[in-house]
């Protein structure tokens, strides 16, 4: 599998209308859910809908199965960049229109991009609902794609990546830290896209990227809040069930190549203090391996990560801020959700005179203790507890549960996972915690990245050099 | 524990929305909200403890969690010349108490579940708790929180380490171009206020910091006298009663803070160029602007709106996003605070666009402050804000906020139920009139962060 020809398969994708492949406009067959009622409309589009009536408003979700994980070296970004032009009108509705009557009507509303899916969302009074499917159904077929309009919205793109990852030294050292992590994984690029890749894009490879994947059978519409089930179905049907469907090409699966030792870079930027990222390659959760004994492997490693950064009284803040009181913070994470092998990742920033290599060993230090020496199970009830807590917390919410739901559903994953997630973490053993840690957390699936500051012409207000404790200041 | 980076669209500054161009293109889909909104405004039940605090409550009964919050007058505004003392102060709550440490106090937490919050802006110290409402788990949330609230110990050891790592984050201070420029433009705006106090501190003002100032900062400030407390969640009057006594009851009644001093106008204008080795340079603009409870407020509140206050269907967005392509993410916005909050304009740009942006965004500004608002751009933002009112209050964190704001600043306590009745009361005349008295263009601090000279 080499990257060319995904290339050569997404460029030649064209639109293809009015292939049905769905009989009749059905709920969801392959699942069920208490707090979902679902729908599939004939053209394929899936209706989720999270009934809830706490507040007399909704949120209108649409999620569309293409992101930054989608593409291809050369084109990266295209997925964000098409992101903001799907604000930049059609035909039926000009450029800014769309805004203006959300606002107009007292909604909120925006739109973001992952490496795994792109949505598009209003928040509203609970009767505005028809005007955001109308809204959503034009824009998913009828972008007009203005080249002037282009060519300013992609400065904007600039403007923001220079804000997110160019100015910011430990944002720019994850992304270069990620793209040596991965060796062909397509997780290896940003989500923004390459300022190279900006430089060159065109409008009409944001058209032929938005007519390859927006369409109603690559697509879900998320609703939750104060609405009836029975009146969204009717209303998307009516919007987006007469809207023609396109064929989705297929991905090639782009499993990451093995990896042999482990990886090292250094990121010298203007800075002032340094940064460290160790990321091991870990599994994802898969529709194959949901429901295997191997899914189990998954929810161990949350645990995991939790046992190290649950909270201020897990290890890392317990031994390495508190304790040696050698990193200013310190942190570990991982998510299961993802469609691709992913990363799970340590962090820290350094406290002043304390050098990189301590840190990176007292890090070592901690996975060594749990690949040696189990969790107590106070240690592993505390995290558990954690767990419950959020499940229930996450209710005060709208947007994050249709969110969650959203986003199963985009990566090809059953809802049902985020109702057993409590009962999978609950069922994590300390053996288990061990086990993963043994098998995953090792050198040759180790990418070590630290950020070297360089000089930045801030003065340091002319503080004795004594009181950061000998700081060697190289200004 | 999830790590899921998205990048959004816009950048969440500020809130809500407008119109500009014709607003009957939309009438046919904008119903009117004069009969839609019907708002179910919370009921806040309101009680004084015995020994000073006042409490908001409003129960919410479809989820069993409970947020408890205790505000103080206790923000960076009383750092005194020791510029961080109040965040210190405030973050060592929990770093040791009633005989635990802070590994013990966080295990305490943790173990139920229970999360902790705190924090010390420029006006309040806060400190709070979430936690599942089964009395298993709830009563050692609110046992723990009490014991940080009322017995902290600021063991040596803690404040050390917690004083270095305060010095790190004014070290981080200078890699960051925006916030480089936010402390510049606080002092430039605040002068000799205490508003002007970064709540990190300085390093001149932590190597001066000792552990006395923190005790004595404490004894001083959190006291009951000057605490208000919201309780958020599934119980009932009389539980939450005896929540609020458990946590507060052992605090000295103490005095309120006094006043602060009025923040002065400023007299002039002001630039501060600062060269940093940045892609963007990063631009603020503003003045004092506005505090909680003026006359004024409502009216400002609403001409900011489609100026810079409603992201992609403001002026500012439309001009300096839009037409020209120079920035993601532009704003304004009227912070209120006890006394005179700012008001702000805030861009990025690249730095070859510099001046071309200061020049627009000064352009607008003085636009905006001579004419005001077209009409339909009015209409919009009043269907806007009246219309989106309901997403305001619609999970209890908003509720949390919203009524520790109201009990914090003494506003009335139907502040919810009339906030839409005080918004449509604002004309275009009053509009036009609380501008030209309150936005000054000819006496606007301007911040410059970013490369100089010829690269």
């Amino acid at each position: 599998m080499n990257i060319k020809s995904i290339a050569a398969l997404l460029v030649v994708s064209t639109l293809v209308l009015g292939g049905v492949l769905y009989r009749s406009d059905d709920p969801v067959p392959e699942q069920s859910d208490e707090a979902i009622k679902s729908y599939r409309l004939s053209n394929g589009m899936k209706v989720l809908v999270i009934e809830n009536n706490r507040a007399p408003v909704m949120v209108s979700q649409v999620w569309y199965k293409v992101g930054a994980s989608y593409e291809h070296d050369g084109i990266t970004g295209i997925s964000h960049v098409l992101e903001h032009m799907m604000f930049k009108g059609t035909e039926e509705h000009p450029a800014g229109e769309f805004s203006e009557i959300i606002a107009a009507n007292g909604g909120e509303e925006n739109a973001f991009t992952g490496q795994d899916f792109t949505a598009y969302f209003q928040k509203i009074a609970n009767d505005r609902l028809e005007l955001c499917l109308e809204l959503e159904a034009d824009r998913m077929r009828n972008i007009t794609f203005d080249e002037k309009e282009f060519i300013k919205e992609l400065e904007v793109v600039k403007e923001e990546r220079r804000l997110r990852t160019e100015d910011k030294p430990t944002a720019l050292t994850y992304e270069r830290f990620n793209a040596v992590a991965y060796t062909n994984s397509p997780y290896r690029r940003p989500i923004v896209g390459w300022m190279e890749d900006l430089d060159t894009l065109t409008v009409d490879d944001a058209r032929k990227w938005y007519e390859t994947w927006y369409a109603p059978n690559n697509a879900t519409l998320v609703v939750a809040g104060d609405v009836d089930a029975e009146e969204v179905f009717r209303l998307a049907k009516q919007y987006f069930g007469k809207l023609p469907t396109s064929e989705i090409p297929e991905l090639k699966p782009r499993r990451e190549a093995k990896q042999y030792g482990t990886q090292r870079l250094t990121v010298e930027l203007p800075a002032k203090i340094p940064y460290l990222l160790m990321g091991y390659k870990v599994p994802n959760l898969t529709p194959e391996i949901v429901g295997t004994e191997h899914e189990q492997e998954l929810y161990a490693l949350e645990v995991l990560a939790g046992i190290l950064d649950g909270g201020n009284s897990a290890r890392l803040s317990k031994n390495l801020v508190r304790g040696q009181e050698i990193a200013n913070s310190a942190g570990a994470s991982y998510g299961m959700t993802a469609r691709h092998e992913t990363l799970f990742v340590l962090s820290a920033v350094p406290n002043d005179e304390v050098a990189i290599e301590v840190l990176e060993f007292a890090l070592r230090d901690e996975l060594n203790t749990i690949k040696t020496q189990l969790p107590d199970d106070v240690e592993l009830d505390r995290v558990k507890a954690q767990v419950v807590a959020a499940q229930v917390y996450k209710q005060d919410s709208t947007f994050y549960q249709a969110m969650e739901v959203g986003m199963l559903d985009t990566i090809g994953l059953p809802w049902k996972i985020k109702d057993d997630y409590v009962e999978k973490i609950l069922a994590v053993t300390a053996e288990q915690v061990q086990q993963v840690a043994n098998k995953y957390l090792t050198d040759d699936r180790l990418t070590v990245a630290v950020l070297e500051p360089l000089p930045n012409g801030t003065e340091d207000d002319g503080m004795a050099a004594a009181s950061l404790a000998g700081e060697k200041n190289a200004e | 524990m999830q790590n899921n980076p998205m990048v959004m669209r816009s950048k969440n500054c500020v809130p809500t929305q407008l119109v500009r161009r014709a607003i009957q293109l939309l009438s046919l889909v904008v119903l009117a909200f004069t009969s839609a909104v019907v708002c179910a405004t919370p009921q806040i039940q309101t009680w004084q403890t015995e020994n000073g605090a006042r409490v908001l409550f409003v129960p919410a009964t479809e989820i069993p969690m409970l947020d408890v919050r205790i505000v103080f007058d206790a923000g960076t505004a009383r750092d005194d010349g020791s510029s961080g003392l109040s965040l210190l102060t405030n973050g060592l709550l929990s770093e040791g108490a009633a005989g635990k440490t802070s590994q013990q106090l966080a295990e305490a937490f943790e173990s139920v579940g229970a999360q902790i919050e705190y924090d010390a802006s420029r006006d309040m110290g806060l400190i709070g708790v979430r936690s599942l409402t089964e009395s298993r788990y709830l009563s050692v949330a609110i046992e723990t929180l009490k014991q940080v609230l009322t017995q902290p110990d600021f063991p040596q050891d803690a404040y050390q380490r917690e004083l270095n790592r305060m010095k790190l984050a004014v070290k981080a201070r200078k890699q960051s171009p925006s916030a480089l420029a936010s402390k510049a433009f606080n002092e430039a705006v605040y002068g000799d206020h205490p508003y002007a106090s970064p709540a990190s501190g300085t390093y001149e003002s932590l190597e001066k910091m000792t552990l006395e100032k923190v005790r004595a900062f404490y004894k001083q400030y959190y006291v009951a006298s000057n605490a208000t407390v919201a309780i958020v969640g599934n119980v009932e009057r009389w539980q939450a009663e005896e929540i609020v006594k458990a946590v507060v009851s052992s605090l000295p009644v103490g005095e309120k803070a006094a006043a602060l001093p009025e923040v002065q106008p400023l007299t002039e204008a002001k630039k501060i160029v600062i060269d940093y080795p940045s892609a963007q340079t990063h631009i603020f603009v503003g003045q004092p602007g506005t505090k909680r409870g003026d006359e004024d407020y409502f009216s400002l509140y609403v001409a900011n709106h489609p100026f810079g206050g409603s992201g992609f269907t403001s002026r500012l967005v439309d001009v300096i996003r839009e037409e020209n392509g120079l920035a993601y993410s532009v704003y304004s916005y009227f912070s209120p605070l006890r006394e005179s909050g700012p008001f702000t304009m805030g861009m990025q740009t690249k730095t070859e666009q510099t001046e071309k942006a200061l020049e627009l965004l000064d352009q607008q500004l003085r636009l905006y402050v001579e004419k005001g608002p077209e009409k339909d751009e009015l209409a919009a933002s009043m269907s806007n804000i009246t219309g989106g009112f309901p997403l305001k209050v619609d999970s209890n964190s908003k509720l949390l906020e919203y009524i520790a704001m109201i009990g914090f600043y003494d506003l009335p306590i139907d502040y919810l139920d009339n906030f839409l009745d005080n918004i449509r009361a604002v004309d275009l005349k009053m509009i036009n009139d609380a501008l030209k008295r309150r936005v000054h263009p000819d006496k606007m601090v301007t911040i410059v962060v970013g490369k100089q000279g010829d690269d």
